[in-house]
This record gives structure tokens, sequence and C-alpha cells, in this order.
């Protein structure tokens, strides 16, 4: 059980190391989401939203990572 | 569907490199066992790892045509974000000296002194020990080939560029590990992760848009572009976090 447990913990490790880091990416991708579910005569307007949000939380947290 | 060089070559180099990456760090523990316990309980150890790999994946694998397209870019651009973004950050962090780089020949020294440790304790069971290790590491570093390959290949018809540049690398690892019979200390391993981190956050923003619908110029060569965009943006950000050089005094 407890190898079953460290397998499971791993494996969410693949993809949430900084949970902060994590929660930041999802709220980026729900705010594009939102962008193209009101403005889908703009499409492009969710992928800005996603690529400048995905590089923006990429900066902010390695900057205050890097401070700290 | 046809499948071009633009399209494939991001795909397979991905995949080759991030399959670098875990293949060297499954080979690290493969062989601290077979040091620790020799070449029995690290083999069936990773043989079963092999095995458990190859059941999921011919278990799930047939899952993947049933989702609907657009549900499936979303959910791996997604994982693909969150996989790819964290090796960046742990490798844009890593090359400006705030954490540690991760040494394979510290690893493989300290899986060797951990498992001589359990043998002090656990005498004869230390066989089935040191063959789960060997076990664990397979599946999980496997898991993570896997992920990649489906995620870089599933959402667009490169599943098999996909494969073979995974199993390549695999291939490379396995025969370079067991020629030498010690960890490949020398790859550089940040470097590798701080590539294959840009490529899969710059694949995981074009599947997440695709699956949101977004309509990226240039279609796939989009990615070269996202790729280029979060070079410079991780370059930067190193030279911004690394901390100043301290001058000598005179």
């Amino acid at each position: 059980m407890k190898t079953l447990i460290n397998i499971f913990r791993e494996l969410t490790g693949l993809f949430i190391d900084d949970g902060l880091f994590a929660l930041a990416i999802g709220v980026v991708v729900v705010l594009a989401a939102i962008v193209a579910a009101i403005a889908p005569a703009v499409p492009i307007a969710a992928g800005v939203v996603l690529l400048v949000g995905c590089l923006g939380v990429l900066l902010g947290n390695v900057t205050s990572t890097g401070i700290r | 569907m046809t499948i071009t060089w633009t399209s494939a070559a991001p795909a397979v180099l991905a995949a080759f490199l991030s399959s670098l990456v875990e293949a060297v760090e499954a080979l690290t523990i493969v062989l601290s066992v077979a040091t620790v316990r020799g070449w029995r309980p690290a083999g069936l150890g990773a043989l079963a790892g092999l095995a458990s790999l190859a059941l999921i994946v011919l278990a799930l694998g047939p899952l993947l045509d049933r989702v609907p397209l657009h549900a499936l870019q979303l959910v791996i651009g997604v994982l693909l974000l969150l996989f790819g973004m964290r090796w960046l950050r742990k490798a844009i962090l890593r090359a400006a000296g705030v954490i540690p780089l991760h040494d394979e020949a510290l690893t493989f020294a300290t899986e060797t002194a951990a498992l001589r440790e359990q043998a002090r304790h656990h005498g004869t069971r230390l066989d089935w020990l040191a063959g789960l290790a060997s076990c664990k590491a397979m599946l999980l570093e496997g898991l993570e080939v896997v992920f990649v390959v489906i995620a870089v290949g599933g959402g667009s018809g490169l599943l098999v560029p996909a494969s073979i540049g995974a199993l390549a690398a695999c291939a490379l690892v396995a025969a370079l590990g067991f020629a030498m019979h010690r960890p490949l200390a020398r790859v550089p391993e940040n470097t590798l992760k701080f590539t294959v981190g840009v490529m899969l956050s710059a694949f995981g923003v074009f599947w997440t848009g695709e699956g949101l619908g977004v309509p990226w110029p240039g279609e796939d060569l989009a990615i070269l572009g996202f790729a280029a965009l979060f070079l410079i943006a991780a370059v930067a950000a190193v030279r911004l976090v690394r901390p100043p050089a301290v001058k000598a005094l005179p």
C-alpha cells in the first residue's frame, strides 16, 4: 500500500512541483477559455491570453523564487 | 494524414531528448541495484517494470481513439503545460544557480548507500526490495516517456515518429550504460531539460490553444515561434535571477 501511495505521489509530482505555479498555469488556461467563450469572433485573443499568460507566470514564478 | 517534416521534426526531437533524460535517470537506479545485489534482481525488476508499462499502454492506448479530438488536445495541452513548464522552471533555477544541479553520480551513490543500509536490516529480503526499486524506476520513468510520446504525437497523428524518437533514446542510453557499467554522469542533463522544457511548453501552448479552438497563424509552424519565445524568456530569466558574482578583494 505504501509503495502504491509513493507511486501515486511521484506520478502527481510529474505535473505538480510548486503548487502555486501549477495553480497559476491553471488560472491562465481558465482565463483563455473564458476569453474564447465570450469573444468567439476573435478566437486568436484566447491564444494571446494563453501565450502571454504562460510566459508571465514562468517569469513571475522564477524571479520570485530567485529573490526568496 | 500526411506527415510533414516541419510537424514531425519537433515531435521526434522533443520525444528523443526527454526520453534521453528519463532513460538516464532509470539507468542510474538499475545500475545501483545491480552494483549492490547483482544483475539478477536489477534485470528482473527492470523487466517487470517494462512489462507493467506495456500492459498500461496496451490497456489505455485504444481509449485514445475514442476521446473527441478537441478534448484530447485540451487535456494533453494542459498536462504538457504543467509538465513542460515545471521542467523549464527547474532548469532555469538550476542554470541560474538558485538550486543545485541534478547529479547522476550523487544519485547513484545515494541509491547504492540506501540499498546497502537496507541490506543490513532486511538480509535475504533485499533481493525483492532491490528488484522493486529497479521495477519502480523503470515504471515511473517509462510512464514519463509514454506521456511525452502521447503528448507530442497523440493530438496530431505523430505517435509513430514520436515513438521512434523515444525508442531511439532509450536504446542509446541502454547500450551506453551497459557498455560502460556506470551512470551517464557526463550527460548535460540541465541543458537537455532546459531544451525539452522549452519545446514541451511550446507544444503545451499550441495544443491547449487548439483544444480551445484558437486558429494559430502558420498552424504547426507556430510551435517553433512559441519555442523561440519561451527560449528568450527562459534565457532572460536565468540572467535576471542569477546571483551577482562576488568580486575578490584586492
